[in-house]
């Protein structure tokens, strides 16, 4: 199976939803509308792709932009021995996206990180709480408009003399 | 050599030797550094081949681990340490019986290291009290023995009393 297919396959299934299909550094790069995630996951997932592994599921957050996070996940197939990589582009206000987690058990602890990071929620998460930060901790740290140095200890810190 | 006394004479003769309780105490006390190891990143590898067979630091008579606070006398804080970490390590220092001593090993225990953001303490002493800072990212072992003369000296020169004060 070549790479042109699944591009070709992609592109004839959906027509709407993909944006943009472009390459990097030898893997395509699928641009896509949010709304079409789990349509898409599921099609790679699937015979006679198999893009069963997910790799990575991460943001980057594009501050300033209308469109400002953008969601980006890494497949791999076993099968073909080839990676594929996904995005989507979330708006600034209440960003909201399908949980993988009902087709890739790992994306519930990758989901967390990028709740707890980012501040980008997941319907159908089953369990969405911050991974890394306590509780207690406001704010999403590598959110860009997050204060540098802004620190939150939890307990009462000595004074230095 | 210089000219001895009458007493060290009798000393060096196999006799007796006099000296005072504080010196023995803290002569004993720092070559019996029990130390309990709060291994919290990459600096812990430097630490493991500072108390394995290359560099040995029995030889210094801090040979024996605990791995409860309880019975060790010397925290080694060898690590980056986080905001989320901060109260586990405070209770490992207040678990541990006086008298204490802690060290800071590597940039990120004494000072935060590279690390200055939303995550990290800026050096333990915004937590507990220590006694010696080991510069080093990580610190090569010839200066965590460095520092373990340094705190020996400190530890054999301490006024020590019975009744601990207790320091926050
Ligand atoms: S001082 Fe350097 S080697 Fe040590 S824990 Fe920090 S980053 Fe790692």
């Amino acid at each position: 199976m070549e790479k042109k297919n699944i591009i070709e396959a992609l592109r004839k299934k959906f027509p709407e939803q993909i944006m943009d299909i472009s390459s990097q550094f030898g893997d395509e790069i699928i641009t896509f509308e949010s709304s079409a995630l789990l349509d898409i996951a599921n099609f790679l997932n699937d015979k006679p792709y198999e893009y069963t592994m997910l790799l990575d599921l991460t943001c980057v957050d594009y501050k300033g932009e209308d469109q400002r996070f953008e969601m980006v996940y890494h497949f791999l197939s076993l099968s073909l021995n080839d990676r594929i990589r996904l995005k989507t582009r979330l708006p600034e206000k209440s960003p909201k996206i399908d949980s993988l987690t009902s087709i890739w058990k790992n994306a519930n602890w990758l989901e967390r990180e990028v709740y707890d990071m980012f501040g980008i929620h997941f319907n159908g998460h089953p369990y969405l709480i911050r991974i890394f930060m306590y509780e207690g901790f406001e704010g999403h740290p590598l959110r860009k408009d997050y204060p540098l140095r802004k620190q939150q200890p939890r307990i009462r810190l000595r004074k230095l003399e | 050599m210089g000219k001895l006394n009458k007493t060290e004479k009798l000393a060096t003769n196999g006799g007796w030797i006099t000296t005072k309780f504080n010196e023995v105490l803290g002569w004993g006390r720092k070559y019996s550094l029990w130390h309990y190891p709060f291994i919290t990143a990459c600096c812990g590898m430097e630490y493991m081949s500072a108390a394995c067979a290359h560099y040995d630091f029995d030889r210094f008579g801090m040979g024996w681990t605990r791995f409860t606070p309880r019975q060790a006398d010397m925290l080694l804080v060898c690590g980056t340490i986080t905001h989320k970490e901060a109260p586990v390590l405070k209770t490992v220092y207040d678990q541990m019986t006086e008298p204490k001593w802690v060290v800071a090993f590597g940039a990120c225990a004494v000072s935060g290291g590279i690390y200055d953001n939303y995550a990290v303490v800026q050096g333990i002493d915004r937590i507990i009290p220590v006694d010696v800072y080991i510069p080093g990212c990580p610190p090569r072992p010839e200066t965590f023995f460095d520092a373990l003369i340094k705190l020996q000296e400190k530890v054999q020169k301490e006024g020590h009393d019975w009744r601990w004060k207790k320091r926050t």
